[in-house]
């Protein structure tokens, strides 16, 4: 089982340059189905056989498309989600670094108006639901289906963890990269929740950093409504304060995000965290036997 | 990027914010020359460094019991603080112990105060908006208020498309005490700082402290911005104001490559892909008893000149005793990142151990360049094997 995406979801993809073109390539061969691309521009014509329309509109009309994947750059990035959104696209992936904080800020507002869209990053890997679907940049050959549903503010961490589990036997039910800014679409309680509702995962593996709070939140929300176990590892204990540590989102500021605060917090409340990130694999089985 | 007061005060000043008459110099001369401008009154020399905590802060060699804010009444004095100043580096708080060189400073008019105010507009993330916080306590660390006193901030969240509401800031006004035509003055101001947070794209702008004067003037007396890296692509008119000189010459060279590079106090250099996981691998190098030398993130993209670059801002520090590479490739290939380190080894040279960890897209023609090079590179298989190996290579080098 999965959540959010699976072999069934048609794909598009906004900004057919030369990464948003790699990539959709690389999705497809994983065995996504990617219905279309969108450059302004470029409509009637096609890259690679993958049909390219002018807007999200006219592909949703013409491939039934339901989710997307924006590699637009930050200039026009909240400009293109939006645009999706408009269209009705159920699912946006915005694999975008860079976007300006406000301008998430105002895409946020405009997307509560509508509850029937999911936002999906920015700055983030992308989603992948391993034998069915992948929306993003991952490489797929690490991931194997399995009962393990992985929530990561990171992209290349998560592929670690999901490397140490796929040689563990530990396959994995959907991956969500949650991306790394400051603002973000859909976040740990968001993915919890679904993770808790989904019948084909049996355990969740969260990746953190510093920066926010947003993993003490977890953290009680973990306590009073998940049952599946949790495990989850921080990143960025070294990290000195005041300083953006790569992710516009990770950074220890105001007195809060440290990674010392977060694993407290999530130790607090019933959660396994990983003390060194060799240990994101083992933590997890240590766990599952555990609870047996 | 962070900018000086006076530039911040220049941006709310153009939006209709009261400020202190001030004048920026840059010499002993231009400050006497602000003193007479301002016909002998008392003035206040600030020196203008990014880093906070000046008025506590030392100017290290100079022997002088002032900080880096000094109010003064007499010419003669003007001069030669102003000359000790631009002289001797500022220590603070926030700067690292040996101090940032002042080459600006703002003789501000003094003014008489008869209370003092904290006004700052951040990003707050649980909310996805900007707020607008003030604190009948001003002039401190507003941390400090924060952390033993978080009723006595008032917050208004503001809306990212209108800006703080002309009611939402009389809210404010009225709450902190303000009365008569106080109340409309603080109003300019605080929408004033909304207007600059929002159209500049700030990350943080604070005034810090917004005084009422014992003439009932509403002013911003310091003022602090920092904006959003993301955003300065759009802003041209803020690019500018970077000063180069407060920024450390490593971050910045890594900048200009478009890597992100922080710098740390250890002896182990770091390359990584991704910031999660060039954190994780500095925390792994301390679990496994080494210090990181630095933070670098050399993102998802970077192409072989760029890794080449990396590479020479690691090796260029002194301080760095042997260099970990952890790369899993996912839009990074590994058969780039082989090919930029025999790149970077015939370029710059290595003159420590390197030891790399290679996971991830193309990873068996990434391991076979670096084998069949014949370089003395030490390979590693996982996280762990990769910080114990680049741990023990560093302490032989000692």
């Amino acid at each position: 089982m999965s959540i959010l995406v699976d072999k069934n979801t048609r794909v598009l993809c906004q900004g057919m340059g030369k990464a948003g073109t790699f990539h959709a390539l690389g999705c497809r061969d994983y065995g996504t189905q990617i219905v279309g691309g969108v450059t302004p521009g470029k409509g009637g014509t096609e890259k690679e056989g993958i049909p390219l329309f002018n807007t999200v509109y006219e592909a949703v009309r013409k491939t039934g498309a339901n989710a997307t994947m924006v590699f637009v750059p930050p200039p026009g990035a909240a400009d293109a989600i939006l645009e999706a959104a408009d269209a009705g696209i159920a699912l946006i992936v915005a694999i975008t670094e860079g976007i300006p904080v406000l301008d998430m800020a105002r895409v946020k507002r405009e997307l509560a108006k509508k509850p029937g869209i999911k936002l999906i990053g920015p700055n983030c890997p992308g989603i992948i639901t391993p034998g069915q679907c992948k929306i993003g940049i991952m490489p797929g050959y690490i991931h194997k289906p399995g009962p393990i549903g992985i929530i990561s503010r990171s992209g290349t961490l998560t592929y670690e963890a999901v490397f140490q589990l796929s040689a563990l036997g530990l396959g994995q039910s959907t991956c969500i990269g949650i991306g790394g800014d400051p603002i973000i679409g859909t976040n740990q309680i968001d993915a919890l929740k679904m993770f808790q509702e989904d019948p084909g995962t049996e355990a969740i593996l969260m990746m953190g950093e510093i920066g926010g709070t947003a993993e003490e939140e977890a953290a009680a929300y973990i306590k009073k409504h998940v049952t599946k176990p949790v495990a989850a590892f921080i990143a960025g204990q070294t990290a000195p304060p005041g300083k953006r540590m790569g992710h516009a989102g990770a950074i220890i500021s105001g007195g809060t995000g440290s990674a010392g605060d977060k694993i407290r917090s999530l130790e607090e409340n019933g959660v396994a965290v990983a003390k060194s990130p060799a240990d994101l694999g083992i933590t997890v089985q240590k766990m599952l036997a555990g609870r047996k | 990027m962070k900018i000086h007061e006076y530039q911040a005060k220049e941006l709310l000043a153009a939006e209709g914010a009261a400020v202190p008459p001030g004048k920026v110099v840059k010499s002993v001369e231009e400050a006497l020359a602000a003193f007479d401008s301002f016909g002998g009154s008392a003035v206040v020399l600030k020196a203008q460094v990014h880093a906070g905590g000046r008025g506590k802060g030392t100017f290290i060699g100079s022997g002088a019991d002032f900080g880096g804010v000094k109010y003064l009444t007499s010419r003669e004095k003007v001069g030669s603080v102003a000359k000790t100043m631009l002289a001797f580096p500022l220590q603070t708080k926030q700067t690292g112990p040996e101090g940032q060189k002042v080459s600006t400073l703002l003789v501000q008019k003094a003014a008489d105060i008869a209370k003092e105010y904290y006004l700052g507009m951040v990003l707050d993330r649980a909310s996805g908006l900007p707020v607008m916080m003030a604190s009948s306590e001003g002039g401190v660390d507003i941390e400090e208020v924060a952390a033993h006193s978080p009723e006595k901030i008032l917050k208004e969240p503001v809306s990212p498309e209108l800006g703080l509401a002309p009611f939402q800031a009389r809210k404010l006004a009225f709450e902190l005490g303000f009365k008569g035509d106080q109340v409309t003055q603080a109003e300019g101001i605080m929408r004033a700082l909304s207007k600059v947070f929002l159209a500049k794209d700030c990350s943080i702008a604070e005034i810090n402290p917004l005084v009422v004067t014992k003439e009932g003037c509403v002013e911003a007396l310091d003022a602090k911005m920092v904006f959003d890296e993301n955003a300065l692509f759009r802003h041209p008119e803020i690019a500018v104001l970077r000063d180069e000189t407060e920024e450390d010459p490593a971050e910045l060279r890594a900048a200009r490559s478009g890597l992100s590079f922080v710098r740390m106090d250890g002896s182990i250099g770091c390359l990584v892909n991704g910031a999660g996981l060039a954190m994780s691998t500095m925390d792994i190098i301390k679990y496994h008893g080494g210090e990181p030398a630095n933070f670098l993130d050399v993102g998802g993209g970077a192409s072989k000149d760029q890794v080449t670059e990396a590479f020479r801002i690691l090796l260029s520090d002194s301080r760095v005793k042997a260099v970990l590479v952890n790369i899993f490739g996912g839009i990074m290939k590994c058969d780039t990142i082989a090919q930029a380190i025999l790149a970077a080894f015939k370029e710059v040279g290595f003159h420590v151990p390197l030891v790399v960890r290679l996971e991830g897209t193309n990873v068996e023609a990434g391991r076979k360049l670096l084998a069949d090079s014949g370089l003395d590179i030490v390979t590693a298989s996982g996280m762990a094997d990769a910080a114990q190996k680049v741990v023990d290579a560093a302490r032989k080098k000692n």
